[in-house]
């Protein structure tokens, strides 16, 4: 029996992809969310474990919050390409202009709360019935409790308190007219599991993962970048560090760490006796405790 | 521990294994959990920030590890878990999921959530206040959902001085109790959550206790066995049909191994239809695989153009489940509207949903004492029982002691869609024929 024995990334992969296809088989009109970042790139392998050689039953879209960095979105379009499947990009840019999305006054703030609206009213565009999403639990206190198939009503929330049981691998997608749901199918990764993973498949990443050189600035206990977006107050001082980042998001809210990271070996070991959580890193979750739970509420994926 | 040995140690050896932890209130089950990724180092700076931060605000000085595991607002201000929470933990040798539920009678349905994809099952008890009756209903959901191992942990030690004569007799009670059960292996660990006595390392206040601290105890559990590999079940859940140039007459029948070993070359029956032919390959991406095993995903690809689609079973025609319209089976239900008999579900059962209505509710299981209540009319609620249905389409089972996934299933309301309960099927009852397929020719 020993042989038999399969590793947990193999049992996450596995879970993964059984998710995948239940929801290919379940839904209409699914969507894969992807924003370029790690977690997406992870999905995307796992829709292809799922469906190849056919090609994906679903296209792939990027809520652009138009604070991308560039070269993530260049690698955004060479994998897709490379890859041979269907590219859908809304941005908030033009949900603002629609009047979907309204910005605060201070221009420093981050999108990633627009990218809400923005995700929604595509939602409608395309009449997508489920939207898979990189989410994991072990990202925050609000995710430890989300199921793996989310239901938003109408309005595109989620209500924690409402949620259906979920058990075994059973899931229930059935839906009403104008519902749509999340699905989640790398909940049980953990950000150490994404990294193994990425090694093992040996996948190309973002190069903003990996240490550069960059010009940023210290605000909020982080190093944020400067750039077209994101210009430094008056007190803040721009330096050149070696940098590289932990996730990847909007620039003006992503911090970099310090680091001389240059493989994925090297990260997965970084990470292994890192102290401060991934989502530490991001300057809009810091406004409460249940910055994540409330901004779910909205909608955000 | 040191988590970069996490890396060193290969990620390829290291196993996954789900536990779900049960308690009453107060127990100390939060404790523990946070106990285990505060010193598995599995917790964060800023989730510690998180803590002291919250522990501040509500005006309690020290730290509060149990803070750490409950999650939303609501239950925040209420002060109790609600719902089923996840948390991760890896060690050098293994990854942990644990579902994290509540033990109030009233959250039964959570329990039974957490409980259905464990491989162990951890209650809590008191020492002080020994075998209760959440600790029987606990231990009944963990049996009745299959759960393989149990390990009672006997918390709050030192509030009885670290007596042994305490731990023993708390044992000897639960040793009784449990014989009614179906678990098959019962560990017993003395610990204090709060201080770490026995969780990470052996304690010098229990010399007495020859046992394996808590956390070594889940590093060597042996796992592996628990599943099933006898019977191959391959429920089909997708057909990968590329209709390209390059592949132009592929057909691959994609799914997850429910139970069982598949070789390439093995004779396959597909259920309920009844037709035969034999595996020409097992694909994983672009690899070609030998075999496959529960629970892999792979896609199978067949040696004749038999008709295959989605719902269908792949089995082994010397190893063939149920096949039937009409189960009996162990539900627990999981919704505020009560359980109406000849009311119109859905039944989701591997990768099929069919209609399906209760014919009879046989009786209703007093979770406390384990009683059987017959001339019950309904189910509400958290309750438990044993029902008689009967679906539209042909369901392909196992009694869910024998294969938990392809004993399993999930009954969805009509009307609201609302997953309403969650069921394990019984051996049948009264001898229902095997199905017969002459010379498997159909
Ligand atoms: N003395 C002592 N107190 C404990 C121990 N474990 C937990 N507690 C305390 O018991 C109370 C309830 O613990 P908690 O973890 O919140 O219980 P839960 O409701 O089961 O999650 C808290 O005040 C803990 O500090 C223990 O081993 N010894």
């Amino acid at each position: 029996m020993e042989h038999y024995r399969l590793s947990h990334l193999d049992t996450l992969e596995s879970e993964s992809i059984h998710i995948m296809r239940e929801v290919a088989a379940e839904f209409q009109q699914p969507v894969l969310l992807f924003s370029g970042g790690k977690d997406s790139l992870v999905m995307l392998r796992i829709a292809e474990k799922a469906f190849r050689p056919a090609k994906l039953p679903f296209p792939v879209m990027h809520i652009d919050t138009g604070h991308n960095f560039p070269e993530v979105l260049k690698f955004r379009d060479d994998l897709i390409e490379s890859i041979g499947e269907q590219l859908i990009v809304r941005t908030v840019e033009d949900a603002i202009q629609k009047g979907i999305a309204v910005e605060t006054a201070d221009g420093n703030v981050s999108r990633n709360r627009l990218q809400s609206p923005t995700l929604l009213s595509a939602i409608e565009e395309f009449k997508f019935d489920a939207a898979f999403g990189g989410g994991r639990r072990d990202e925050e206190k609000a995710r430890a409790k989300e199921r793996i198939f989310s239901f938003r009503d109408e309005f595109g929330q989620w209500d924690p308190k409402n949620q259906r049981p979920e058990l075994w691998n059973i899931y229930n997608g059935r839906t009403f007219e104008g519902e749509n749901i999340r699905v989640f199918p790398i909940s049980n990764w953990t950000e150490l599991d994404v990294w193994q993973y990425i090694e093992r498949e040996k996948m190309e990443i973002p190069s903003i993962y990996f240490a550069h050189e960059r010009d940023v600035f210290y605000r909020d206990d982080q190093w944020l970048s400067t750039g077209e977006y994101m210009a430094p107050r008056r007190n803040e001082m721009v330096q050149k560090k070696t940098v590289r980042f932990r996730t990847i998001g909007d620039m003006v809210c992503t911090g970099a760490i310090e680091s001389t990271c240059s493989t994925v070996a090297d990260i997965i070991t970084e990470i292994a006796a890192f102290r401060v959580s991934e989502r530490g890193g991001r300057a809009d979750d810091r406004f409460s405790e249940t910055a994540m739970e409330d901004r779910k509420k909205e909608g955000y994926f | 521990m040191d988590s970069t040995q996490v890396i060193e140690d290969g990620i390829e050896k290291s196993e996954l294994l789900r536990f779900s932890t049960c308690g009453s209130v107060d127990d100390g089950k939060s404790t523990l959990i946070g106990r285990l990724l505060y010193d598995s180092k599995s917790l964060f700076e800023d989730q510690l920030d998180a803590l002291e931060r919250s522990v501040t605000l509500s005006g309690e000085l020290k730290v509060n590890l149990a803070n750490l595991t409950d999650g939303l607002r609501a239950e925040r201000e209420q002060g109790i878990t609600i719902d089923v929470a996840y948390r991760y933990l890896a060690t050098p040798k293994r990854k942990f999921i644990i579902a994290d539920t509540p033990g109030h009678i009233q959250y039964t349905r959570n329990m039974v959530t957490g409980a259905s994809t464990a491989n162990l099952a951890v209650i809590l008890i008191d020492a002080r206040k020994g075998v209760i009756e959440q600790t029987r209903r606990h231990s009944y959901i963990a049996s009745l959902l299959g759960i393989p191992h149990l390990v009672l942990c006997v918390n709050k030690m030192d509030l009885v001085d670290f007596d042994k004569k305490v731990y023993d007799s708390i044992c000897d009670d639960y040793e009784k109790f449990s014989s009614r059960l179906d678990i098959k292996d019962i560990t017993y660990i003395p610990m204090s959550a709060l201080d770490g006595d026995n969780i990470v390392d052996l304690s010098p206040k229990m010399p007495w206790y020859k046992g394996p601290s808590f956390l070594s105890f889940l590093e060597t559990l042996h796992i592996v066995n628990d599943r099933n590999f006898s019977d191959p079940r391959f429920p089909v859940q997708w057909v990968i049909r590329p209709r390209s140039d390059e592949y132009h007459d592929f057909r691959a029948f994609s799914g997850q191994m429910a139970c069982g070993v598949f070789k390439v070359g093995d004779d396959v029956l597909s259920l309920p239809a009844g037709k035969r032919s034999r595996i020409k390959e097992i694909l994983h991406l672009d690899q070609s695989l030998d075999l496959a095993f529960t629970p892999m995903s792979v896609a199978i690809r067949l040696e004749d153009e038999i008709d295959v689609s989605r719902g269908d079973v792949l089995v082994h025609p010397d190893h063939i489940p149920y096949v039937s319209n009409e189960i009996e089976a162990m539900v627990c239900w999981m919704h505020e509207m009560p359980l109406l008999s000849g009311r119109k579900y859905f039944l989701k059962h591997l990768n099929q949903t069919s209609k399906a209505v209760i014919k009879e509710v046989i009786f209703r299981t007093d979770i406390n004492d384990l009683t059987e209540n017959y001339d019950v009319p309904s189910l509400s609620l958290n309750e438990i029982g044993k029902v008689k249905i009967k679906t539209q389409a042909k369901l392909v089972f196992d009694n869910y002691k024998r294969c938990r996934s392809t004993g399993s299933f999930i009954l969805i309301d009509e009307a609201t869609h609302a997953t309403v309960a969650a069921g394990m099927i019984c051996e049948p009852a009264n001898n229902i024929p095997m199905p017969q397929y002459d010379g498997y020719v159909i």
